[in-house]
């Protein structure tokens, strides 16, 4: 009995000391920004790298997940013979929930473990250390770039995905399945509020490209320097991204949407 | 550089595309292109009952879209609903004598104002009131009628 709640107690120091070292760790990060924009050759190297590398399966996923959208949306409201709603269904489910959620979770599987991995490895090919030495700030050179190029190229990718994806289920809905096309515009265009709907998805996919970058930089920061010690960082960055993001979906959700 | 400046050219193909995406959200899919809150004029409506009306619902005259809900409140003296509806500037001609009344677009639709021009010469302004109103037809309210009304005749 006493070594379990020892247990909990030293697991809990360790959390929170974690987590102290990860928000110290963010100051550093954000208070580089300002000689990142002065040098954004760093920044568009990163964008590179972090955005237009994620450009395709971004872009890919967001057409089948549109079409998948189309195709089950219509069973269902075919069943009340309410299909020409077809483009609202597949318009608010990817604006407001899915282009958020699954371009932030592609992220942070195909740029987030790439940053872990490359952090990580320079790390435990002690490239940071001779940063250092150097006098350069490993932060300011290496993390902030990175963290920056994540923030811009979410809600990117995002925007995306979704418009993809309505023209994926666009391409099923009507061209498939017999929707008729001008419905399927003209009902999405008099449901999908603005503000409401996508600038609260641009506001969630900011807060996912955030969180994914902080957690992705962090872990192959504070990665081990060994080969399994960077090997479990990317999955840490997996894991704790994929919950992150879920949860604090969850979370904006209700505070966007909660209230009617 | 001819690295660099391939680079240089697929980034800006990404930002390019993403801002088009963003943008195709914004003009295509949402309402935003249809109508902006600048150049329309409020008058308001009291309904006896404004049913399911919501705000941002539909203000229609002629099955044409012209305007949207944009506040609903109770009116504790007359005992009333107030429905202010925001209607686009280019439709500054209904008359004051308009009727509005809360219909339903089809059997499970949305509810939405509907307003029939009257022969008056004079026009509704900013600010003015629409007199004759119609409320919504509670479903629940119209069945119980009915219910009433047959089993009345059975007793007969």
């Amino acid at each position: 009995m006493m070594d379990f709640i020892e247990g909990l107690g030293s697991s809990t120091r360790t959390s929170f000391n974690k987590l102290g070292r990860a928000t110290f760790f963010l100051g550093q990060t954000v208070s580089g920004i300002m000689s990142v924009l002065l040098r954004p050759g760093l920044l568009l190297k990163q964008l590179y790298s972090v955005g237009v590398m994620s450009f395709l399966i971004i872009t890919i996923s967001g057409l089948f997940v549109g079409m998948v959208l189309g195709l089950q949306g219509y069973y269902t409201l075919s069943d009340f013979g309410a299909e020409e709603t077809l483009g609202v269904m597949v318009a608010a489910s990817l604006v407001r929930e899915l282009g958020p959620v699954v371009s932030a979770l592609l992220f942070a599987g195909r740029a987030g473990s790439a940053l872990t991995a490359e952090i990580g490895l320079m790390k435990a090919t002690e490239q940071l250390s001779g940063m250092e030495m150097m006098a350069i700030d490993p932060v300011k050179r290496i993390i902030t770039p990175r963290f920056l190029a994540g923030l811009i190229s979410m809600p990117l990718l995002a925007g995306l995905f979704s418009a993809v994806g309505i023209i994926g289920g666009q391409i099923v809905g009507s061209g498939l399945l017999g929707v008729d096309e001008g419905a399927y515009w003209s009902q999405m265009q008099a449901s999908i509020d603005f503000y409401d709907d996508i600038v609260n998805g641009v506001i969630k996919s900011i807060v996912f490209g955030f969180v994914a970058s902080w957690i992705a930089l962090f872990e192959g920061y504070d990665a081990i320097p060994t080969s399994e010690g960077v090997s479990r960082a990317t999955t840490r960055t997996v894991v704790n991204s994929a919950f992150s993001i879920l949860g604090l979906d969850f979370i904006l959700t209700a505070l966007m949407f909660g209230d009617h | 550089m001819q690295h660099t400046r391939n680079q240089d050219t697929l980034v800006g193909l990404f930002v390019a595309a993403g801002i088009a995406g963003l943008f195709f959200l914004a003009m295509h899919v949402s309402n935003l292109s249809s109508f902006s809150d600048e150049d329309s004029y409020i008058v308001t409506a009291k309904f006896e009952n404004s049913g399911g009306l919501k705000v941002k619902s539909p203000v229609s005259a002629a099955g044409v879209k012209i305007g949207k809900v944009t506040s609903i409140t109770f009116d504790p003296k007359t005992y009333k609903s107030v429905v202010e509806l925001s209607i686009n500037s280019k439709y500054n001609t209904l008359p004051d004598d308009t009727t509005a009344s809360v219909f339903t677009a089809g059997l499970l639709g949305e509810q939405y104002v509907n307003l029939e021009p009257g022969g008056s010469d004079t026009y509704l302004k900013k600010g003015g009131e629409i007199e004759i109103t119609q409320s919504a037809i509670i479903l629940e309210k119209a069945i119980g009628q009915f219910l009433f009304k047959s089993a009345a005749e059975e007793k007969k």
